[in-house]
């Protein structure tokens, strides 16, 4: 009994085999309707991509769209011309096209679609649309490209792309697949999700030669596409277009921010460039010509350039002086130009004075004070205790780090600790006579024009801000945006400090800036100039108006144009007038900064 | 006899070359599911799986010149030990694994990551090979049964915990060793009494009628055997008992989770769900079936160029085969199967001693498994499950441990001359 069971076993194995190949042989062979289906391949899948989200401006005005354009595509296996005249005839191309066209497509694939006509126009759409069924191997891809109706605001805006590989791999929950677009930089990128929407899928019936038989069971496992959320951006897109007007053909930043809230209302960098350029077709052409320009068009310099604050950081200095009560409004210091250079103004001075002189040996012996309180007996001990101790309160200015705005690639600039001294001049051997530098914001610091236009609107604010953003509302409900951007931010200075603090800054444009000042429209600001080894300064001018209700704060950076009364200062007050007044009543301003002749 | 000892102390070379014959077409195949005529990479690159299985197929090889130095004592004594540390392993994937769609199947660090639900069928085989080699064990006894079920059902539980039902399911085919081992053999007959009701009530829609056929069937049997009591009472029982088993059925299918209803209905409709997992099958089939009997040629599959299939290099490797070869590929492969169980089964046969006979039906009953399983559920045979097709499918802890459970046996035959001069 029991030795038949191997043989029982080798039954079952070859019984086994037989039926496999049994069932095998009746699909593979016998049957041929397989093979029919692989050929018609009758239900195709056809993803349904759903309309990216739009951009409006704060007033409602439109900044993106999707512009619908129409490719011929062609698959070269396919395809049968026929009457080479009459094909050329009904899709209005000349045959030199036809033939270049064909064997371009040719060449990349046999079997795969390329296009053979490029962004028909929807009248074109329309005509050619009936002659498609008799040309086989031709089909009409709809894709939708951003559209910008006022070429503006490049940096902010960002732009959509073909997913790349590693973008690809980082999809965990497979939303994306080759060939799809995302948004690459600037809102496009951080609000992808929202702007996205959701793919639907369509079962399609199709015949052999691909033409559409109507849904499958009635459209029964389909699913809609839903379009993605519309954003209210908080850019003023007049203002926007103004600062734009008066920054061509400089090299620089302006960030203008509503104080109370936080809303980025314009953000320049320039140069700049038409959005328009990176969409569609073109994208892969002026991408490369854009990157390899020499002046860095896409650059983002307001939240991707750094700078040492310069004088504007003198205001940091003398807010913690007052927190900490090491100044009072009373104290002076002599303008004593052997400890660091100055320039002439009554000598000496008092905190207000020293505010609207910016006079640096003030804030030398100012900072000596703040840092060496004497708490070590060890003078390198007692400056590094200081010196982190400075640090930390400063860092609750925004500086030191990104500020986290709705954007990537934000730079956080610098504000040294004492590992960055130990590290360059060993632990214990550097002490305040090798940071005073810091006093004045030079040295090793560095802020972003954002940064800037963030403390402007701090000292507009009497000590507090809101992370800058640049969307205001998702679907038009301003609770969706991000919850950091409803957060206030406390800077832990005490709001009577600023009050000497803004009046010091309203009339030191009178002293340092003078073409800034208007006639019935107070502006509290601050010149700066950063240092620049390379050539001319930098011109910097911070700035917010009105100054009893602050309606705008703003930083202006403009490279190489020297003083900061002169260039930033301008530019900075005539985007105060447009925002304020919406008018401009200074023309030979803005002819002075349209020239850009700053420096003579 | 240290002359006889080389002599007859010879591996076997047919096993082997058709071993090796099934790695190099399954690496062929690989490197079909991955061409693309747009984007030409070579078969060795290793970006793309065929490049990888290439790296998996050389340190197979390492493990088989290791397998075939060791002494063979080392895994007849370890046996225990090895079947230990991969329940242990077992025990602590759940909660040190890598989790991916609601399985923990994987465990390692980094890039290197071992499925141990795979490597533990070796470790079984050779564990029930070692508890079941004494003269006394006797599978037709109660008390030896329990030992034999509990030693195959702790790691069918641990890697229910992953959970991972199909490779669970592969462990219950070792039935096939214990029915050579002499488990009784009305067993099977139940067994496959039940799993072919189970099948009839699944398949016909209405059970009004299977209940007829079994009440016309026990009646007819009552009718014309002997009628006293006790025969017709259990007869009756045994029939009311049938009846309730086909509607339990339906109620125990409609509570389990609904894809996995759907990988046992579609066997019996494939248009029940076709965009689901009739979707597979029905790919699946479309691909091979419009091979035809040649094929369409070496990487001129079009069904299997495009995604219809998921995992078309591991569970569906099949398909690109079938679609390039034709039922002549078919042919050829299932042959080779089928001619590398039998060969296995006269090697089991040819053993002298238990422990190898029964390691080496283990070693038949789990190819057999996966061989028969795989290549049903892409032709609609069988449900979609997810198990390997052996040294075929793309995958370095497939490829290691069927190499491993293979080359195990073929070491302990080629050292059969030996072990009987230990015994003599």
């Amino acid at each position: 009994m029991r030795d038949q069971r191997p043989a029982v076993i080798l039954l079952v194995i070859f019984l086994v085999s037989g039926i496999l190949l049994a069932k095998l042989f009746a699909i593979q062979v016998l049957d041929d309707s397989f093979l029919k289906r692989a050929e018609s391949n009758a239900i195709q899948r056809v993803v349904d991509h759903p309309y990216r989200g739009l951009v409006y401006d704060r007033t409602g005005k439109l900044m993106v769209f999707n512009n619908p354009i129409f490719d011929l595509m062609v698959v070269p296996r396919e395809f049968q011309v026929g009457d080479t005249a009459r094909f050329c005839e009904l899709f209005r191309i000349s045959k030199e096209e036809l033939i270049e066209g064909y064997n371009a497509a040719n060449t990349y694939s046999k079997v795969k679609p390329s296009p053979l006509i490029k962004q028909l126009s929807t009248t074109d759409f329309a005509r050619i649309q009936d002659f498609l069924v008799d040309y086989p191997g031709l089909f009409i891809l709809t894709r939708s490209v951003r559209s910008y109706p006022t070429p503006t605001a490049a940096h902010a805006l960002g732009y959509i792309g073909e997913i790349n590989a590693g973008q690809l791999e980082r999809d965990t929950v497979g939303y994306y697949s080759q060939g799809d677009y995302i948004g690459l930089s600037g809102l496009e990128k951080y609000y992808e999700n929202e702007l996205r929407g959701q793919k639907g899928v369509k079962y399609k019936m199709v015949n052999v030669r691909g033409v559409d038989k109507g849904p499958f069971k009635e459209g029964e496992y389909d699913t809609i596409s839903i379009a993605g959320k519309n954003l209210t951006s908080t850019i003023d897109l007049d203002l926007q277009r103004y600062g734009e007007l008066l920054m061509n053909g400089k090299t620089g930043s302006v960030v203008a921010i509503e104080p109370k809230t936080g809303e980025i209302l314009a953000m320049i960098s320039a140069p700049f460039y038409d959005p328009n350029q990176l969409t569609g077709a073109e994208f892969g052409k002026t991408y490369s010509k854009l990157n390899n320009d020499g002046s860095k068009p896409l650059f983002n310099r307001p939240i991707m350039a750094t700078y040492p604050p310069g004088s504007i950081f003198k205001i940091v200095q003398s807010l913690i002086g007052l927190q900490e009560g090491i100044l009072t409004p009373n104290t002076t210091f002599a303008c004593n130009r052997s400890l660091v250079a100055c320039h002439n103004h009554p000598n000496p001075v008092n905190l207000f004075g020293a505010i609207r002189n910016s006079c640096n040996p003030y804030y030398h012996q100012a900072f000596r004070q703040i840092i060496n309180r004497e708490v070590s007996s060890n003078t390198f001990k007692d400056t590094e205790i200081g010196l982190n101790a400075w640090r930390e309160k400063v860092l609750k200015f925004g500086l030191g780090g990104p500020l986290g705005m709705d954007m990537s690639g934000e730079k956080g600039g610098d504000i040294p600790s004492s590992k960055l001294y130990d590290r360059v001049y060993g632990a214990g051997h550097w002490k305040y006579s090798t940071i005073y530098s810091l006093s004045i914001g030079q040295g090793e610091m560095q802020v972003t024009p954002l940064q800037m236009a963030n403390l402007a609107a701090i000292f507009a604010n009497k000590g507090y801000y809101f992370t800058p953003h640049l969307v205001k509302a998702i679907d038009g409900d301003s609770k969706k945006i991000p919850a950091k951007f409803q957060e206030k931010h406390s800077v832990g200075i005490d709001a009577r400090h600023f009050d000497l603090i803004q009046d010091a800054m309203a009339e030191a444009l009178y002293g340092t800036a003078n073409r800034a000042v208007m006639k019935d429209l107070v502006i509290a600001g601050k010149t700066g100039t950063a240092q620049n080894p390379h050539g001319e300064d930098h011109s910097v001018f911070i700035a917010f108006a009105p100054k009893e209700d602050p309606k705008i704060a703003i930083a202006v950076y403009v490279e190489n144009a020297g003083w900061g009364g002169r260039a930033a200062a301008s530019t900075a007050s005539l985007m105060i007038e447009k925002y304020i007044r919406r008018t401009i009543s200074r023309p030979e301003l803005q002819e002075y900064v349209l020239a850009g002749n700053f420096i003579n | 006899m240290k002359e006889a000892e080389v002599q007859i102390n010879r591996v076997d070379w047919i096993a082997v070359s058709i071993y090796f014959a099934l790695v190099m077409i399954g690496w062929f195949n690989i490197y079909a599911v991955v061409y693309d005529s747009q984007v030409e990479k070579s078969i060795f690159d290793l970006t793309i799986s065929s490049g990888k299985q290439l790296v998996w197929i050389g340190t197979a090889i390492g493990l088989i010149t290791l397998i075939m130095v060791a002494d063979y004592r080392f895994f007849e004594n370890l046996s225990l030990v090895i079947y230990l540390i991969f329940l242990l392993i077992l025990l602590v994937t759940p909660i040190f694994g890598k989790e991916v769609n609601g399985q923990i199947l994987s465990i390692g660090v980094g890039e290197f990551r071992i499925q141990p639900g795979e490597f533990a069928k070796f470790a079984t085989a050779l564990a029930l090979a070692k508890v079941m080699e004494r003269p006394t064990f006797d599978l037709s006894k109660r008390n030896y049964q329990f030992i034999a079920f509990g030693v195959l059902l702790v790691p069918v539980a641990l890697i229910l915990l992953q959970p991972d039902t199909g490779t669970a399911m592969v462990y219950f085919s070792l039935l096939i060793m214990f029915y050579r081992e002499g488990l009784p053999q009305w067993y099977y007959v139940v067994g496959l009494g039940a799993v072919s009701i189970t099948l009839l009530a699944l398949g016909v829609d209405n059970n009004l009628y299977l209940a007829a056929i079994i009440f016309l069937v026990i009646g007819g049997l009552i009718y014309l055997g002997k009628k006293s009591w006790q025969r017709i009472l259990a007869f009756s029982l045994i029939g009311i008992g049938l009846i309730a088993y086909i509607y339990s059925i339906d109620f125990v299918v409609s509570k389990l989770p609904p894809h996995q209803q759907n990988r046992i209905m579609v066997l019996f409709n494939p248009d029940i769900d076709p965009l689901g997992v009739g979707w597979n099958v029905t790919q699946s089939k479309i691909a091979i079936g419009s091979g035809g009997l040649l094929g369409k040629g070496y990487l001129e599959g079009t069904q299997t160029k495009f995604d219809f299939v998921p995992e078309q290099d591991t569970d569906f490797i099949f398909c690109t085969l079938g679609e390039e070869f034709g039922w002549f590929g078919s042919f050829v492969v299932i042959s080779l199967f089928a001619g590398l169980l039998y060969r296995l089964v006269i090697m089991a046969e040819r053993q002298k001693t238990r422990f190898s006979r029964i390691y080496g039906y283990g070693v038949v009953s789990i190819l057999l498994f996966h061989f028969m399983v795989n290549i049903a559920m892409t032709i609609g045979l069988f449900p979609v499950v997810g198990i390997p097709l052996p040294f075929f499918s793309y995958g370095g802890s497939s490829l290691w441990s069927f190499t491993v459970l293979l080359f195990i046996f073929i070491k302990l035959d080629s050292s059969r001359a030996t072990q009987l001069g230990r015994i003599s």
